[in-house]
């Protein structure tokens, strides 16, 4: 019997270990980029000491970023960030410090990744860049350590979970939407040990800011990569970010996966996670109506410059209902200077947003913006876990950045077609 | 091994494990060790005698990649955790700091039963109920990494990946 075709992840875990790999293999492989980030760096720096590491494997490919509690809010902290940069400089590697911006944005955006490469990243959600057809995981920072010492991690290839979208995204419906609605679908465990393969004309319409949205989230149905294959878009998109070579691949026709999921979205209804987990799913008409104190627009998931002219364009030359904060975190430093000079930044501030430096922002709880006991928050962030601000008494919705504009106006969850 | 059984449901994720705003603060993971699962059962940490073991259904530790997790959890002195089954990142930051996880069929455990976990044969009985339920084999490669004490242990003996 002839050997059938290649999935996304069996193609590049087989470039990158020089072995004819298919699910369920072990490799070890060769990584083209390793990440940390401030949660996660100081950890592995210990364990590459206690490694005996005494270099980097490549000082070029290796990039850590201070984002998660960036600027530091107490000296706990503080002290974990000089450590970081103390690393960096004697090791030589790239550091990005606070107010760079969000790792998942920096990575992509700061040329570091391109079609083809195999990238571990000690962050759950690496899995983001899956969206330029790249094998990029979350790892722990042990392995972290092991990647920055050798150049090399141990994988298991995974089975592929195929989705085919068919259909076109209405208007007031974004990819936030979308991937809300698969992770409703498949819950939070459907792809666990799997790789996600995102396909179909619905997908294949979206920019690749979007793009980057939905294969962000594959970890919260599970799954250790959220791949796409590369189209022209993705091809022009890198080459404007990117001086290294793509290495374009794509699924085979006669690949085999574990399921196959087809979906058509063309009616698809604004979505939105109910607390305390992600894929606790329901359509806008379900949850519209529900009191909401803060909203926050940013995170690696949406904080995108696509992700704010959206917002503004809901919130341009109106007010946000007085009970709401608004909290605005863009991804980067050059999402930022960009919303600047396109004046959406101006619209957001007069609508009544606070906007906080470019990274992880309030997301998970280590500072600029915790919510009070009993207080609800809707964000266009990734996780909804109770306590994940840092308060396990708030309720946290999560919702396209429209979705959560619309509701920064309303003082209640409100569906955003009705503005846009 | 033996020790009580702390049982909880699906989807145990890494801030019920170890909240996010403490685990950014210190690397001393016996001070994170008092939180873990707090967000859960405030007093978990109170109750654990050494050796005791977190039972868990589907899913155990989805999440973050945040190694505090296993790290934490090791520091408040379980002996191991036992689960329906895993997110990928936690059971493989387990393995490489020496946490033993058991992926079994956990529906029969309650709260509070003694347990024996029998790793080297992958048997864990539950010693009030009087049953004993097979354990999922490790995959050669973690076996030989958790045989190693971790991957830390296995980098200072190989210097690189010797798997
Ligand atoms: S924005 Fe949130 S989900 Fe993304 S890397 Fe930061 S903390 Fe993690």
């Amino acid at each position: 019997m002839g050997k059938t075709g290649k999935t996304i992840a069996e193609k590049i875990l087989s470039s990158h270990s020089g072995q004819d790999a298919y699910a369920n293999d072990l490799v070890v492989a060769r990584v083209d980029f390793v990440m940390g980030q401030d949660g996660t760096s100081p950890l592995a720096i210990k364990a590459f000491n206690e490694m005996n590491g005494q270099r980097v494997f490549d000082d070029s490919k290796i990039a850590l970023v201070i984002d998660h509690s960036a600027p530091s809010p107490n000296e706990g902290v503080s002290n974990l960030h000089r450590m970081m940069r103390e690393f960096a400089s004697l090791h030589n590697v790239k550091l990005y410090d606070i107010g760079e911006g969000v790792c998942h944005q920096l990575m992509p955006e700061r040329g570091h990744v391109v079609p083809g490469d195999l990238v571990v990243g000690a962050d759950s959600h690496t899995c983001t860049y899956g969206a330029l057809g790249a094998f990029s995981t979350g790892v722990g920072s042990t392995d972290l350590a092991a990647a920055m010492i050798s150049g090399h991690l141990w994988f298991k290839v995974p089975e592929t979970i195929k989705f085919i979208c068919h259909g076109r995204l209405p208007k007031g419906v974004y990819s936030k939407d979308l991937i809300l609605y698969l992770i409703g679908q498949v819950t939070a465990d459907g792809a666990t040990y799997m790789a996600a393969e995102y396909t179909g004309e619905a997908i294949s319409e979206l920019s690749v800011e979007s793009r980057f949205t939905i294969s962000n989230m594959a970890i919260e149905m599970g799954a250790k990569a959220g791949l796409m294959n590369v189209d022209e878009k993705v091809i022009r998109w890198v080459r404007t970010h990117s001086n290294r070579e793509p290495k374009p691949v794509c699924a085979d026709e006669d690949a085999n996966y574990a399921r196959v999921l087809e979906y058509d979205v063309s009616d698809l209804l604004p979505q939105v996670s109910r607390p305390h987990s992600v894929d606790n799913v329901a359509p806008i008409t379900e949850v519209a109506g529900i009191k909401i104190d803060q909203a926050v627009i940013g995170t690696c998931t949406n904080g995108r410059l696509e992700d704010l002219r959206v917002a503004a364009g809901i919130l341009r030359g109106r007010k946000i209902h007085p009970r709401v904060r608004l909290i605005v975190a863009p991804a980067s430093k050059r999402v930022y200077l960009e919303a600047i000079r396109e004046g959406i930044l101006q619209d957001l501030i007069e609508a009544g947003a606070a906007v906080v430096t470019p990274g992880c922002g309030p997301c998970v709880g280590t500072h600029n913006g915790v919510p009070a006991d009993g207080e609800t928050v809707i964000s266009t962030a990734n996780r909804n876990f109770k306590g994940r601000m840092g308060n396990n008494k708030a309720q946290i919705y999560l919702a396209s950045p429209a979705t959560v504009a619309a509701s920064s106006l309303c003082g209640e969850i409100a569906d955003p077609r009705e503005f846009v | 091994m033996t020790g009580r059984a702390h049982r909880f449901g699906d989807n145990v994720n890494t801030d019920y494990i170890i909240s996010g705003k403490y685990k950014f603060k210190t690397l001393d993971m016996n001070e994170l060790a008092k939180h873990v699962m707090e967000d859960l059962d405030p007093e978990f940490y109170n109750k654990v005698r050494e050796g005791d073991f977190i039972v868990a259904g589907r899913n155990f530790g989805c999440g973050s990649s945040r190694e505090q997790a296993p790290l934490a959890i090791k520091h408040a002195r379980i002996g191991a955790v036992i689960a329906r089954s895993f997110a990928r990142i936690f059971y493989r930051n387990a393995i490489n700091k020496g946490l033993p996880v058991v992926e079994c069929d956990t529906s029969q455990i309650d709260d509070g039963d003694e347990l024996e976990v029998d790793l080297g044969r992958g048997v864990v009985r539950d010693l009030t109920k009087g049953i004993e339920i097979s354990a999922k084999p490790l995959p050669p490669v973690m076996l030989k990494i958790l045989s190693d004490g971790g991957l830390v242990e296995h980098f200072k003996k190989y210097g690189t990946f010797n798997l």
